[in-house]
């Protein structure tokens, strides 16, 4: 209980940086994107000021046995570039740049009512589940073969 | 395209700070990594692996409480996003594949991930960042002829 009200506080306390730093504004993030054009430095003071708390309690986390609420850490260990990383993030990369939406900022948009954020959420949910029913007939061919 | 006024820098800045607070906090607490695409594949049973199932749920439904208590108290926030909805969900179903295919997005990666050094995601940060630039570029000198 005590960490799913952890979670929820974190995930508050997350989209209001997203909306005090107006990154929740898809117009502000292309703007950034947009290096030919009027461009706008926000997005990069905004990754700068969330990297160094992150640093830090990743320094802290180190020097830990265990967090505070769980038995162990759960950070990712895998070192591989691959290229369902590069292609991915690429994919992703493009979906970005063509609304200015990644999925935090779409999230936290749904809060003000507009539709546009609903549409696009739908969308991406599509979007995962399609992935997920990719790789699962891989798995099943795979085991088949 | 029309760009919004100017952000100032520090408000920018300590934006940024509240979303490395809240990673921060994650991780000292639970011990996870605040990847939004992760959370929410996990809240909707997408994903079967990770942060367990009420807390990826509490956390998502966290991210429109806090834009909409700031939204209230701090600043109105001026969304400007577009109407086309082709582009929308071609756009939506791009970041859902790719997030996944990619194992994260611009939190995981661009944030938590970077401030580790963590080479997966400064690889992936690298290719996101690049293609979302290469692809404004394309549409302003498509539909702009600027």
């Amino acid at each position: 209980m005590r960490q799913i009200l952890t979670a929820l506080v974190i995930g508050i306390l997350f989209g209001a940086g997203l909306t005090v730093s107006d990154m929740i504004n898809p117009a502000r993030v292309l703007a950034f994107l947009d290096i030919f054009g009027n461009w706008d430095p926000a997005l990069a003071f905004v990754m700068g000021g969330a990297i160094i708390p992150s640093a830090i309690a990743y320094l802290v986390s180190n020097r830990m046995q265990k967090p505070l609420l769980d038995s162990r850490f759960f950070i990712p260990e895998n070192r591989i570039i691959d290229r369902q990383l590069l292609y991915g993030a690429a994919l992703f990369g493009a979906g970005w740049g063509l609304v200015g939406y990644c999925p935090g900022p779409a999230i936290a948009g749904l809060a003000f009512g507009d539709w546009q954020p609903i549409v696009f959420v739908i969308a991406m949910l599509a979007g995962m589940w399609l992935h997920r029913l990719s790789t699962d007939l891989i798995k099943t061919r795979k085991s088949v073969a | 395209m029309t760009s919004p006024a100017p952000l100032d820098p520090f408000v920018a800045l300590s934006g940024g700070l509240l979303i490395g607070t809240a990673a921060a906090l994650l991780l000292l607490f639970s011990g996870r990594i605040a990847g939004i695409s992760g959370m929410v594949a996990r809240a909707t049973g997408i994903a079967d692996t990770g942060i367990s199932r009420q807390q990826a749920i509490a956390f998502v439904l966290g991210l429109p409480i806090g834009a909409l208590v700031t939204g209230l108290w701090v600043r109105t926030a001026d969304v400007a996003v577009t109407s086309s909805v082709p582009l929308l969900i071609g756009a939506g179903l791009l970041v859902g594949y790719g997030t996944r295919m990619g194992n994260g997005c611009t939190s995981g990666h661009g944030v938590c991930g970077v401030s580790r050094l963590s080479p997966r995601s400064l690889a992936a940060t690298a290719s996101f960042m690049l293609t979302a630039f290469l692809v404004v570029a394309v549409a302003r000198f498509m539909f702009m002829g600027a």
